[in-house]
Parts: structure tokens; C-alpha cells; sequence
């Protein structure tokens, strides 16, 4: 069996020279929500290598999800521009609507609780008309037997675990061959044993597939284990504060976080942050007085 | 296997459910299990416990201590020896083709209205839960119209319907009107209730309006459209015997108050019981074909 068989045109080699590079310059997005601006991205800047994996970290509320909406077209941005290969996909004056081409994977889960999972799997290429109901649905199993999930194609999702959930979800946007992978704290509401599993899984694919992938997470050690890249923002109004690149090689497994460069990592990326959360805070404590 | 993931393929069980084999006939069997599963349970007996001491508080205070406000009521014995009587006094019992003949009329209006309700309620919340616009336009209207007590309506009705089929279509009307409110409520804030979440992810995965329609707005909303279908279907009973009881010379309401006009009181314990069961029959069916349609809510382990 081939790769093509689940996720049309993907190769384990791509990467390099691929599609999916996306340019962020001088974002900001004011919410005016109650006559009172706020700034959620303030000038906010970044360059996104394509099949580069991408992770963002910051305090909560510091404009993460406000920037990963604004790629995938949920909402418009203030001032700036943001290009996914060269092309304007969204600025003050037009924002392309969401698409399969920057697949989204939702904070706290979006598989269809009506649909089963083979329906929900087949979804994307149906409805965009791509494939037959049925051809779907051959490549939704074959898709879900890739990623060693064969048996569960007629269950409904809240009969599977939040770990299978997860993986589910993640080959709903791998079907559509997206050209950016947006994860929104996929594994946030995971224990700690089922959030490691999920994430090796997600290494997994990554190291198969290579997508551009853009993931939020305001865990560090998550950042830490999946990305080559990690980005800290600041507090409110959101700024990229540093970049960190992060040069273990892939694939990775869970040994790399008992490694000496792994805690050297940890304790500058952890200083970083703890700054910006530290201020978080105390602003938090401004608010209340 | 190039894509070989090495999560395990593991079986998940299925808790407290049997295996039907692969062809999974489903439904029924599904069905016959929980039956045999509930007649375990204390909880149908105590049920009909319950029902027993309300039979044996009736007799008590009628036929048995024949207490001043309650001597005038006909008693259980007497119901009973009436409805199964093959000459009963007053002409209504389970050998009379008249019994039938007023559960027939006050079912098929019951049908009808509900059917209409159904058709339009279902369709119009679903838009009114989904489309802003349109829910700013018809909310103020319905909210307006919603608390007119339907039996306000009878005079405009019978205006209405004058000339055609004037007997009927106000009956039906009056019962469409009650069920209608029900149904098209429930349904919008069944559309509101889905989570904005599958509609941005509908989006993302390419749908066009009709797919994000039929396929997250009409399934996301089902819960809540059931239960309004029941409610309806409630207070459509509910209305039928008031509009039977002003017009008509079939139904269950018109047997009541007919039978209240001539004292024969045991008929109108009659229809009422009969009201009880063919009520509790027609929210059974409407559950039933609900919980067939909505397997994934009831199934979960979570």
C-alpha cells in the first residue's frame, strides 16, 4: 500500500521547495467589542518556511488564536498582511474564507458528534465535490488504516476516546491534502500519558506528510518536543517577543526530553515566558482593581 | 505499509451492549435488549405500583367510602363494567364501533395538524436558527402571536374557514396552532445550540451553504426538534379537545362534553383515559423514531 492511497499527492520527502510558506508582516487586529478597543496583535511579524513545523507559545489571551483564525479566514485583521505563497490570503481589505487548503484542528475537538467517523473522515472530499460519496469513503478507510485506526469507521465519535478523537480529526484535515495544518491546543484537555501518545502521533504524520504546520499550545514542553521553530509572544497586545529554533532531528520520540540540549532549551524558552506570564498576571490584577 | 503509525489498532469495547453479529440488525433487536434490560430494573413495577395505588385511592373515595364532593363521580368498577360492557348505557365501549369512531376523528386531526407543523415549523426555525437576518425579521412576530391563548383564535378561525370545509379545518387549525409554536421554538433553539465550532470547522472543510444546511443546522438541531415535536404533539392534544368540544360531532373532547351535557359521566371517564393512552402512545412513537435517527446521542460512553 502507498501513501497515496490516503492522502493524494503527499511524499515523504517533501518539504524542501513545497508549498505551504506563509508570511506574516506587521499584523495587528483591534477587537472593538463593547466601544472599547483592544489591541490583540499588536505589529506582528513572522516567516513561516514552507513544511516548516511552527509552534506559538504565550500567557492566555495574548492574541495566539486571534492570529491562527486570521490564516484561516475565520476573521479579518486590522493593519498588515498575511501571504501563504505569495499570495495575500488575508489584510484589512480582503480575507479569503476559510478552505481546505489551511485545515484547522479545534481547540476542544469539532468531529461531527452526528456523523460517524467514516462520514466525518469522507466529509472534506465530498462536499467539495473531489471524490464520489463512495470514493470518499474508500479513502476515508484506507486513510484511517494508515494511521492504525481500521475498526472504528462506523462508530460515532463520543464512543472513542479523546486521544482517538484527536487522531481522527487529525486525518479529517490530512484527507483534504491541506497545504497548511493549523492545530488550536489540539491536546489541551488531555491527560498527561494520552497528550504524549497524541503528540508522537502527530510527529508521525508530520515526519510523513510535511505539511506547513502552525500550532498553538502555551505548553512549553509540548512546544519544545514537536517544533522547529518555537515562537513566544507577549502579553497583550500580542507580539512575537524571540524565536527559537530548536535543532534536535526528526523523527523524534519521547528520549529526546531526557537529553542535556532539551533542558538547556527548556530553562531559556521557560525564563522567556515566565516574564511575559509574570505580566500577564499582574495586568490580570490591574483589570480586577 | 509505508505509513505505518505504530498506535495498535486496539478493539475498543462496547459497554453494556450486545454483539448482534456483522449484520447488525440494529434497531430492533437493539431495542428488544433494552426492553429485556428494563424488565430487570425495580423501576416498571414500582411504576405500576404507582398506578395500581392511584386506581385504589379512586375507588376509595368514590365506590367505597362514597365521600360527599366525590359521590356524583363514577367510581372504577363502574368505568370498567361500562367500557367492557357489550351493552353499555350510554352507547360507548370497547364493542361499539362509535369508540372507535371518535378516536379515529380526534387521531386524524391530531395527524393533520401535526403533519402541518411539522412542515413548516421544522424548516422555518431551522432558518430562524440559522440565519440572523431572518430571525430578526420573524422572532418579534412570533413572540407576539406566541402567547395569544389559542382559544382566542376559535372565532377567527371559524371566519376563516367559513365555507370550506367549515366543520373540520378550524379543529385542525386550532391544534396546528399549539403544536406549530412548540415545533418551530424548540427547532430554532436547537439550530442555536449547536456549537459555532462545527460550523467554522463545516467551513474550513469546503462545505457550501447547503452542505453546512443539511448536514450540521438540520442533524446538530434533531435533539431539540424532538423534543419540540413531543411538546407539541402535548398541547396539540390538548388544544384538539378544546376546539372538539366547541365544534364537532366526532372526537374525544366532543364525547366528553356531549356525555357531560347528557350525565353520563362514565363516558367521560372513558374518553379521558382514553386521552391518557393514546397521548402517551403518540410521544412514545415520536421518541422512538427520534432515538432511530439519533443514534450517536445515545450510545456514547463518555
Amino acid at each position: 500500500m502507498t501513501m497515496s492511497a490516503g492522502v493524494a499527492g503527499t511524499r515523504a520527502d517533501a518539504g524542501v521547495g513545497a508549498s505551504g510558506a506563509i508570511n506574516i508582516r506587521n499584523v495587528s487586529k483591534t477587537y472593538d467589542p463593547l466601544g472599547v478597543n483592544v489591541l490583540a496583535v499588536d505589529n506582528c511579524s513572522v516567516d513561516i518556511a514552507a513544511g516548516e513545523f511552527c509552534v506559538v507559545v504565550g500567557p492566555s489571551g495574548c492574541g495566539k488564536t486571534t492570529l491562527l483564525n486570521a490564516i484561516a479566514g475565520f476573521h479579518d485583521i486590522s493593519q498588515g498582511e498575511i501571504l501563504l505563497d505569495n499570495k495575500p490570503i488575508c489584510t484589512p481589505t480582503h480575507t479569503s474564507p476559510p478552505g481546505a487548503d489551511r485545515m484547522v484542528v479545534f481547540q476542544n475537538g469539532a468531529l461531527f458528534p452526528w456523523s460517524t467517523i467514516i462520514s466525518n473522515v469522507a466529509y472534506g472530499p465530498t462536499v467539495q465535490g473531489k471524490l464520489s460519496a463512495r470514493d470518499a469513503r474508500n479513502q476515508a478507510q484506507n486513510l484511517l488504516a494508515e494511521l492504525g485506526l481500521p475498526e472504528i469507521g462506523d462508530r460515532y465519535p463520543n464512543e472513542l476516546s479523546s486521544g482517538m478523537r484527536r487522531r481522527v480529526e487529525i486525518a479529517r484535515a490530512l484527507i483534504n491534502d491541506p497545504t497548511v495544518l493549523l492545530l488550536d491546543e489540539p491536546f489541551r484537555a488531555m491527560d498527561a500519558l494520552t497528550k504524549s501518545v497524541a503528540q508522537e502521533f502527530l510527529l508521525q504524520v508530520y515526519d510523513k506528510v510535511r505539511k506547513t504546520v502552525f500550532f498553538i499550545t502555551h505548553d512549553l514542553e509540548e512546544a519544545l518536543f514537536l517544533a522547529d521553530r518555537v515562537l513566544v509572544m507577549t502579553t497583550r497586545p500580542g507580539r512575537i517577543k524571540y524565536a527559537l529554533k530548536i535543532d534536535f532531528e526528526r523523527p523524534r520520540n519521547f528520549h529526546m526530553r531526557s537529553s542535556k540540549r532539551y533542558l538547556e532549551l527548556k530553562s531559556e524558552v521557560f525564563s522567556a515566558v515566565r516574564e511575559e506570564a509574570a505580566k500577564a498576571f499582574e495586568a490580570g490584577e490591574r483589570e480586577l482593581a | 505499509m509505508v505509513f505505518a503509525v505504530e498506535a495498535p489498532a486496539r478493539q475498543i469495547e462496547r459497554q453494556n451492549e450486545p454483539v448482534f453479529g456483522k449484520s447488525q440488525v440494529g434497531g430492533v433487536s437493539f431495542a428488544l435488549f433494552r426492553l429485556r434490560h428494563s424488565l430487570t430494573q425495580p423501576a416498571p413495577y414500582i411504576g405500576f405500583l404507582g398506578i395500581v395505588s392511584l386506581l385504589l385511592a379512586w375507588y376509595l373515595l368514590t365506590e367505597f367510602f362514597n365521600l360527599p364532593r366525590f359521590n356524583k363521580l363514577p367510581g372504577p368498577v363502574a368505568v370498567w363494567t361500562e367500557f367492557t360492557s357489550r351493552t353499555p348505557k350510554y352507547g360507548i365501549s370497547i364493542y361499539t364501533p362509535d369508540y372507535y369512531m371518535h378516536i379515529f376523528w380526534s387521531v386524524w386531526r391530531v395527524l393533520q395538524a401535526f403533519f402541518w407543523s411539522t412542515v413548516l415549523g421544522v424548516p422555518l426555525g431551522l432558518f430562524m436558527g440559522w440565519k440572523k437576518t431572518f430571525r430578526d425579521y420573524s422572532f418579534p412576530i412570533l413572540e407576539i402571536v406566541r402567547p395569544i391563548p389559542v382559544l382566542a383564535w376559535v372565532p377567527i378561525a371559524i371566519l376563516i374557514f367559513a365555507g370550506i370545509a367549515s366543520r373540520e379545518a378550524p379543529i385542525v387549525f386550532l391544534t396546528f396552532l399549539a403544536t406549530f409554536y412548540a415545533t418551530i421554538l424548540n427547532t430554532m433553539l436547537g439550530v442555536e445550540s449547536i456549537d459555532e465550532v462545527y460550523f467554522r470547522a463545516a467551513r474550513c472543510l469546503g462545505s457550501k451553504p447547503r452542505h453546512i444546511f443539511f448536514r450540521v443546522v438540520l442533524p446538530g438541531a434533531l435533539p431539540f426538534i424532538f423534543t419540540g415535536l413531543q411538546i407539541g404533539v402535548g398541547v396539540g392534544w390538548f388544544s384538539l379537545v378544546a376546539a372538539e368540544m366547541l365544534s364537532g360531532e366526532y372526537g374525544l373532547g366532543f364525547l366528553i362534553w356531549d356525555s357531560y351535557v347528557l350525565s353520563q359521566f362514565e363516558v367521560i371517564v372513558i374518553a379521558m383515559m382514553t386521552l391518557g393512552v393514546i397521548g402517551y402512545l403518540f410521544s412514545a412513537i415520536i421518541r422512538l423514531v427520534g432515538s432511530l435517527l439519533m443514534r450517536w446521542t445515545e450510545r456514547g460512553t463518555s
